[in-house]
């Protein structure tokens, strides 16, 4: 095998490459660029200030212990993440275990994995709102629970909450870790369980020692979609906690709103390195490059 | 054969006379943007604006009566701003709201518009160019059209203190907002801004998430509660904005709000759900809850309106032939067909006199006369809207129009409002 690149492999990644410099790499250094610029209510300056960053961290250190919005606002997002992570990593790997382990026939397998992205037919926007009649206080949920005698008055916190949100968000993005860690788990050869099963190990051991580790490398593409996601995000967020819950993204909207696209840029550059630390956190646990 | 050009659909003849005939003279944006191959037959306008003012009722009507073809470019309030100061080549036309100006003439980006050139300049009405109601002054805290009416020339970046020929945006639509609520599940009269912060309606109540407008809800309702008096609600200072937030936190942290909303149907669901019994709420909004058999009121309230407007403007990338289509589309607008249109969906038009001559007496009786409907009352879209007996809630144009307290506002200390706000949010 020829390790050196030849002209041709350069042109074929050419088409890629172009691609991936022209709409993320140049958008992506204007962001950072703009973020030093100085800006008023109507326009945009050139300069080199650092004024936007300042103003992101207004008054945080000197108020610790007390959270200033900014620290309140990404210890609210990172919460959620973890949560979320958490979640739809041990939803989605019970799911991708149950496909490839339990189901026999293939067919079914993909007939199967197929259903699990049934509610990505439609928009993610419906999805959520189609939450709202079932968990308002009007709800069917609240209606069941009135009528089995269960509570006496609705539950407020069914919609419009923590509760909801992470609701949501698990609802949503689940099938973003079951398909890699399918994908990883369907690649172990069955004769690896055979052989613990064999030497003396218990179910829960073949599990975590004989599993696991070999779907490392799906758990790690899925927390990374996972991850990227729910810090990302401002409309789950928004519609599922009545927009009572901040979120870093909805800061940055409302700022392009009033057109501080510079206060935007500085917020979406900490955004951005806060996101590229976790996934660095990440990959030092697994090494994607090497599993792949 | 045809070609999709821009969303209209041109036939291929046409597109070859049309860019021959364009030459390669015009290249650029404005070709671009909006193909000159209409140029023989009639000229297309590109109309930027909420989704409020563009019926397609309108833009066929208008292309029956003056060959203009109309292009909606639909999007929300913040948006139309946006793109005025970042593409203002991408439309020929815009329908914006007054309190945007602050923001948008300093950019030079709008253009007077030649008060000469509009036929019923001098007829618009008086609460938009004069702050009067039938003679009377109204409140004109925030942001009110009239401050900001005339600017000092046709390219100018200012407001002219006094009348002048330049315009900067003719009104389109206004109305007055108030509370909406839920009369059968409230049980009550809600009569001030107040019961927005009382704790009755405690987890029941919810805010409009657009700082311009939210914090002036607030603001009428921290006044009305006697907590604060304001020297100017639209035009807060630090020191103002700061107990205006600190109090909103309050009550959020109380569990006040069961949710915030930005979009228009957002404010329908919560109120027809039974989530909300009370809350900001635009007069459309409300009368969309009643359209699915569900009571809901928009009374007026002891301490007033609060005010909005919107208006034509024109970028100054607008020029020949689209510069004389766009002064003829907002002369048409005028006439009164479109004015009656909108008059009988609950807002307000700037013309009142032609739109009455394009109204029933009946009509005209029940959405501004404030008197019961002699007939059943129908939107243009044919839905009934209120029963014969039927009274417009709040009553005539110059009980609701004529109470307007305040007005959408961008403040001077805009950034540091959006800042709060956001602490708001977060809190």
């Amino acid at each position: 095998m020829n390790d050196t690149p030849t002209k041709a492999s350069y042109w074929q990644a050419a088409p890629m490459a172009v691609i991936f410099a022209l709409f993320f790499v140049v958008p992506l250094v204007v962001i950072v660029v703009v973020s030093f610029w100085s800006y008023n209510q109507y326009s945009i300056t050139p300069a080199f200030i650092l004024s936007n960053y300042t103003d992101i961290f207004h008054g945080c250190f000197a108020q610790l212990p007390g959270l200033c919005t900014t620290f309140a606002t990404y210890l609210q997002t990172l919460i959620f993440c973890a949560e979320v992570w958490a979640l739809t990593l041990v939803i989605g790997f019970a799911i991708a275990y149950f496909l490839v382990f339990e189901v026999r026939s293939q067919t079914m397998q993909i007939v199967l994995a197929l259903v699990c992205t049934i509610p990505f037919w439609t928009s993610n926007v419906i999805r959520m709102i189609s939450w709202i009649p079932l968990l308002g206080r009007n709800g069917l949920v609240n209606q069941m629970l009135l009528s089995l005698g269960i509570v006496h008055k609705p539950l407020e916190w069914l919609l419009y909450s923590h509760f909801s949100v992470l609701l949501a968000f698990v609802h949503l993005n689940t099938v973003f870790m079951i398909v890699p860690i399918l994908n990883s788990m369907a690649r172990i050869d069955r004769s690896l369980i055979e052989a613990a099963h064999d030497s003396g190990a218990s179910g829960w051991q073949t599990l975590w020692n004989v599993l696991v580790p070999l779907s490392k490398p799906g758990i790690a593409i899925g927390s990374i979609f996972v991850i990227t996601i729910v810090m990302g995000d401002y409309i789950t967020i928004g519609i599922m906690g009545g927009q009572q819950i901040a979120s870093v993204g909805k800061v940055i909207q409302v700022q392009t709103n009033f057109l501080q696209f510079p206060l935007a840029a500085a917020n979406a550059v900490v955004l951005l390195a806060c996101v590229l630390g976790l996934i660095w956190a990440l990959t030092r646990l697994v090494d994607i490059r090497k599993e792949l | 054969m045809s070609y999709k050009l821009n969303g209209t659909s041109v036939d291929r003849r046409t597109f070859l006379k049309g860019t021959a005939a364009a030459g390669t003279a015009i290249l650029g944006s404005q070709i671009l943007g909006a193909p000159a191959v209409h140029a023989a037959e009639g000229v297309t306008l590109r109309y930027l604006g909420t989704a409020v003012n563009q019926s397609a009722d309108i833009a066929k009507k208008c292309k029956e009566d003056t060959g203009i073809t109309i292009e909606y470019i639909p999007v929300t309030t913040d948006e139309v701003a946006k793109r005025i100061i970042t593409q203002p080549n991408s439309f020929d036309l815009v329908d914006s709201e007054y309190f945007s100006l602050p923001n948008l003439i300093p950019s030079g980006n709008l253009l007077g518009m030649d008060a000469k050139k509009i036929k019923y300049a001098d007829k618009l009405a008086t609460v938009i160019t004069k702050g009067e109601v039938d003679g009377k002054k109204i409140g004109l805290q925030g942001t009110a059209p009239s401050k900001v009416f005339y600017l000092e020339g046709e390219h100018s970046t200012k407001f002219a203190k006094s009348p002048t020929e330049w315009i900067s945006l003719i009104p389109t639509t206004y109305n007055a907002d108030t509370l909406g609520m839920r009369p059968d599940l409230i049980g009550r009269k809600v009569e001030h801004w107040k019961e927005l912060l009382n704790p009755e309606f405690k987890g029941r109540v919810a805010l409009i998430n657009v700082p311009s407008i939210g914090i002036m809800d607030a603001a009428m309702a921290i006044e009305s509660a006697g907590l604060f008096k304001y020297g100017d609600k639209g035009n807060q200072t630090k020191d103002e904005i700061d107990f205006t937030i600190k109090t909103l936190i309050a009550a959020k942290k109380a569990g006040q709000f069961r949710a915030f909303w930005t979009d228009f149907n957002e404010s329908v669901n919560l109120m027809a759900s039974g989530e909300v019994v009370l809350q900001s709420m635009w007069s459309p909004a409300v009368t969309a809850v009643r359209s699915k058999g569900i009571k809901c009121e928009y009374p007026g309230l002891a301490e007033g309106y609060r005010g909005w407007a919107s208006g034509f403007g024109l970028p100054r990338t607008t020029r020949g032939k689209k510069m004389d289509a766009a002064y003829e589309f907002v002369n048409w607008f005028l006439s009164g067909w479109a004015g009656a249109y909108l008059n009988r969906q609950g807002y307000y038009s700037a013309v009142l006199e032609t739109a009455k001559a394009h109204m029933e007496p009946y009509e005209w009786d029940f959405w501004m006369e404030g008197k019961p409907a002699a007939k059943d009352i129908h939107a243009p879209d044919g839905t009934l809207i209120e029963k014969a007996g039927a009274v417009r809630d709040g009553g005539s144009y110059v009980a609701r129009m004529g109470h307007v307290a305040c007005w959408n506002s961008v403040m001077d200390q805009n950034e540091y409002m959006v800042r709060k706000w956001n602490e708001f949010i977060a809190a």
